[in-house]
């Protein structure tokens, strides 16, 4: 299908990938549907809401907003690539024992956007946590036990966060 | 009886049953699902809110022969979708009574093709003329729903009210208004289905409520019980916005699947989802009180209006639990309330978190600070002077048999708010601040349950079995879509039976598996749904022991052993209990009199606003709730719930407005519909006082709604505290503090840009 389109390689989770897809086609749209990678989530097409965040060169980006074309290249983390042989990731494990997650359905963009935080600050405050996830909406939890769940993840790790590139 | 006894998985913080596959994003919401040779549907709307269809019109440009396009026509059963009332079509045929109402069903292979041949199809109208307000409905020059508009009206009486102003010392009158509010579950409403000819139809889907979805689509399809099967998919969140609406988008998908030939997925983007389903009830709520000279009520005259939107759905049981929770936590000897929900040409209003309590608590819980205040007394004191206390009766006359323990709350979250020393303080700042700041509170109750007789004429079946591969497996249709039903329910069964959390598991959310335990909606799901799980895994190990010699102690691997030698001799280890009413109670359905809910969560919400008098912006700087709901079966989900309820509270009063144009939703985006933020939501305290309800699952009562009441009225009542103005309406935003706030400070028009 869509064979005619000129490939476009990425490396996801470690991993590299080539899709022969529209370049317009959305990064999330890839990741779901030609890479069956559907733990990021659709909320608002729209930038607004968070849940399709995946990390792509260091940085978070809203896969809703990114024509796949611009993903050339890139080296991405999606939620999928979070947990190493098995083991939950210092976040999941966070989220799990706090309470950070309750339906789920934004949790993969806030781990994701919570990755990117602790990458950048191994020791947020809770107000240097709030900024760094104000762009992933939560309708459930009232954010506080995410709050929770990402100073625990930071008081217990040493920070292995450069796990985009990570072997698996 | 257990609900006092030791425990030891029930009460402590086990991890969600099913988190691990959240975390690792390998749970299965539905559009995470395919289907060999799926198409994707789509649906034309009404763009006018009422009128007649003239003509449908198909763009020549199109190949309509790829499409499957379902019209009402094409319903082999009743075009309706039922809850209360018949009155909802599945598809309109000829006539539409609200925007967005879905006319034409398209189905194809291409999901983008499907929308742009919805957006190609022209619908050609004769337009009637619409009703968009409860006063407009009121009026009734229009009639738009049945013979006067009135979609339900309830009265409730207590005492003589129209005797009792004579010789009150104080009679205090005010208005409170509500706003609609959208539930915005970060997951839109989606299904699958599939249609054989043979096997009837199956729907995979977004919902809370399986058994409904399986009644409509009966009608729908006009097929017997054993043909229809639902199952419920990973569901990121609900708030009671996915317990009727699920119904007729699985109808739809169903009909295209059966059109088609092929299984149809329809899941909704934000815009549709905002403009086409359902919302929280507009409200408005009219107090007269009667006081005497120290304070204590004398009578209280009610009278509740909401919009219910097109249709009836469930407009009536919401309407009478904002009936039942109107006169807030206190006594009051002649009650009268009289309330009706009116019929619009808006999308229908529909179930939302607190079904009718946030919008009575609102009004009752600001109406007593404006009591307070016309009558000189603190709006603590006034409270406390009222509070219901046990052996005191309810306006349905309901006696409080359990424990009410408000004034324990009330000091608890004062103490703990520094209330007090607060409101001293900032009375002192607020005189050179421009950032003035106040305290609020809220008393309330909400009832745990289905109003009245609703708990025995549901008659839920729930239970266990034991399976050959050595798990108990609960039997409920109860769902999880965030809340924590996997949790405490396996929790309950592994403490009842003896056995370890690890060895319980939900069996599917499948009508094709388990039996009816009921909806998952009126905080029913721990106190009623768990009380049955409790029962059940008693009454399995009771059966274990007569027949197959299980002892009086045992380690889980004899209980497993145990249910082996039954499965060998007996057959299949299954346990079910059906529901059983608490002895003595009585409600009289035509005078809204008795037992209103077999029990009752109680709560003050304390917050602290900020109320910038420069850009007219409030804050709620902090947030206290104490609670008694009963036992707490999970201490890490009940606060949970307890935040998340309080964060969406704070959003219905501050943040959260449904723009409307000629009935159309038109901030149908969540650019701007605004919801509260990582940044916005204040801390939030949470304490519980834990008193076992001796008729819930291991002691419990409701949680989920309960903090949904509290946070509108605490938080503009700290407003009130903070400027000395009173604001009555939700959602209170900038312009409608700037337009009270400046005429009293003189500031010009200009300032506002
Ligand atoms: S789906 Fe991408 S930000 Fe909402
Ligand atoms: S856990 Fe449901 S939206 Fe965050």
């Amino acid at each position: 299908m869509n064979a005619g389109w000129p490939a476009i390689e990425f490396v996801v989770n470690g991993e590299t990938r080539n899709v022969h897809v529209p370049p317009m086609k959305r990064l999330l749209d890839v990741l779901r549907e030609d890479l069956h990678l559907t733990g990021s989530k659709e909320g608002c097409g729209e930038g607004e809401c968070g849940s399709c965040s995946v990390r792509m060169n260091g940085e978070l980006v809203n896969s809703c907003l990114v024509p796949v074309l611009q993903a050339q290249g890139a080296c991405i983390q999606t939620v999928e690539g979070l947990a190493c042989d098995g083991e939950l990731h210092p976040l999941q494990q966070a989220f799990l024992h706090c309470g950070g997650a309750q339906c789920g359905i934004c949790t993969p963009g806030m781990l994701m956007a919570a990755a990117q935080l602790l990458a950048n600050n191994p020791r947020p405050t809770v107000a240097e946590i709030r900024e760094g996830l104000a762009g992933n909406l939560c309708r459930c939890t009232g954010f506080k036990r995410i709050f929770d769940s990402v100073l625990s993840a930071a008081a217990q790790t040493e920070i292995p966060m450069a796990s985009e590139t990570h072997a698996r | 009886m257990s609900a006092h006894a030791k425990t030891r998985i029930v009460g402590s913080p086990v991890p969600r049953k099913e988190g691990v596959d959240k975390l690792l994003g390998r749970a299965r919401y539905v559009d995470d699902i395919e289907r060999e040779g799926m198409w994707h549907g789509a649906t034309v709307r009404s763009a006018i809110p009422r009128g007649l269809i003239r003509s449908i019109g198909f763009d020549r440009n199109i190949d309509w022969s790829e499409f499957a396009i379902v019209t009402a026509a094409d319903i082999p059963g009743h075009n309706h979708i039922q809850l209360i009332f018949a009155d909802q079509p599945c598809l309109a045929d000829g006539k539409v009574n609200h925007c967005d109402e879905a006319v034409i069903l398209l189905a194809h292979p291409n999901k983008h093709k499907v929308r742009e041949a919805a957006a190609a199809v022209r619908i050609e109208y004769e337009p009637m003329p619409p009703v968009f307000t409860i006063e407009e409905s009121e009026r009734q020059d229009v009639i738009v729903w049945g013979a006067d508009n009135v979609l339900k009206s309830f009265l409730l009486e207590k005492g003589d009210v129209d005797s009792a102003w004579v010789g009150a010392a104080h009679i205090v009158e005010g208005e409170y208004r509500t706003g609609a509010q959208e539930h915005l579950y970060i997951e839109n409403n989606g299904v699958i289905a599939e249609y054989s000819a043979d096997g009837g139809v199956t729907i995979w889907g977004s919902l809370q409520c399986p058994y409904y979805v399986h009644k409509s689509l009966l009608a729908v399809f006009d097929l017997p019980e054993d043909k229809v099967r639902v199952i419920q998919t990973e569901t990121g969140g609900a708030f009671g916005g996915k317990e009727d609406y699920p119904s007729i988008l699985a109808a739809h998908a169903a009909l295209l699947a059966m059109k088609s030939g092929h299984p149809v997925k329809m899941v909704y983007d934000r815009m549709e989802d905002l403009a086409a389903t359902t919302k929280r009830h507009p409200s408005r709520v009219r107090h007269r009180t009667a006081l005497d000279g120290n304070g204590k009520l004398l009578a209280m005259d009610i009278e509740i209006a909401t919009d219910g939107g097109a249709y009836s759905t469930l407009s009536s049981t919401v309407l009478s639990r904002a009936t039942l929770h109107s006169p807030g936590p206190y006594v009051c000897p002649n009650v009268r309330v009289r309330s009706r929900a009116w019929a619009t040409n808006i999308a229908p209003y529909g179930a939302f978190r607190g079904f009718g309590a946030p919008q009575a608590v609102f009004a009752i819980e600001r109406h007593m600070d404006e009591i307070a205040a016309a009558i000189g007394i603190d709006p603590i004191e006034l409270r406390r002077r009222n509070f219901l206390h046990d052996g005191d009766t309810t306006a349905t006359e309901q006696v409080m048999r359990e424990p009410v323990i408000l004034d324990q709350l009330l000091d608890r979250a004062l103490a703990e708010s520094g209330y007090n020393g607060k409101r001293a303080r900032f009375a002192k700042e607020n005189k050179t601040n421009p950032v003035k700041r106040g305290m609020g509170i809220a008393a309330f109750y909400h009832g745990s349950g289905f109003t009245g007789s609703g708990e025995r004429n549901l008659n839920s079946l729930a239970g266990i079995d034991v399976t050959a591969d050595g798990k108990v497996r609960v039997l409920v249709s109860s769902t999880e879509f965030g809340q924590g039903t996997n949790t405490v329910l396996t929790q309950i069964a592994a403490e009842a039976i003896g056995i370890d959390y690890e060895d319980v598991m939900m069996a599917p959310p499948d009508t094709g598996i388990v039996p009816n335990s009921g909806p998952t909606v009126a905080s029913r799901t721990s106190m009623v749904v768990g009380r049955l799980i409790e029962r059940a895994c008693l009454q399995l190990v009771a059966l274990l022991r007569k027949n197959v010699g299980l002892g009086e102690t045992f380690s889980r691997e004899e209980f497993f052993a145990a249910s082996e030698r039954y499965r060998a001799t007996k057959g299949e280890v299954v346990s079910l209990c059906r529901y059983e009413a608490p002895p003595g109670i009585f409600w009289d359905d035509q005078k809204y009199r008795g037992e209103a809910y077999p029990a009752y969560a109680w709560s003050i919400h304390v917050a602290q606003v900020a109320v910038d008098t420069v850009t007219y912006s409030a804050e709620v700087e902090d947030f206290w709730a104490a609670q008694e709901a009963g036992r707490v079966l999970n201490p890490v989900l009940a606060g949970g719930q307890i935040e998340g309820g309080v964060a969406q509270g704070i959003g219905y009063a501050l943040y959260e407005k449904v723009l409307l144009q000629d009935g159309h939703m038109v901030n149908n985006q969540m650019t701007n519909y605004i919801m509260p933020t990582a940044e916005d939501v204040p801390p939030i305290h949470v304490y519980f006082v834990e008193i076992p309800f001796s008729h819930g699952g291991y002691g419990a009562k409701g949680i989920g709604e309960l903090p949904h009441d509290g946070p509108a009225p605490a938080i503009l009542n700290a407003i009130r505290d903070a400027v000395g103005i009173s604001f009555t309406s939700i959602p209170l935003l900038p312009e409608d503090l700037f337009a009270k706030l400046a005429v009293r400070t003189g500031v010009e028009e200009v300032a506002a840009v």
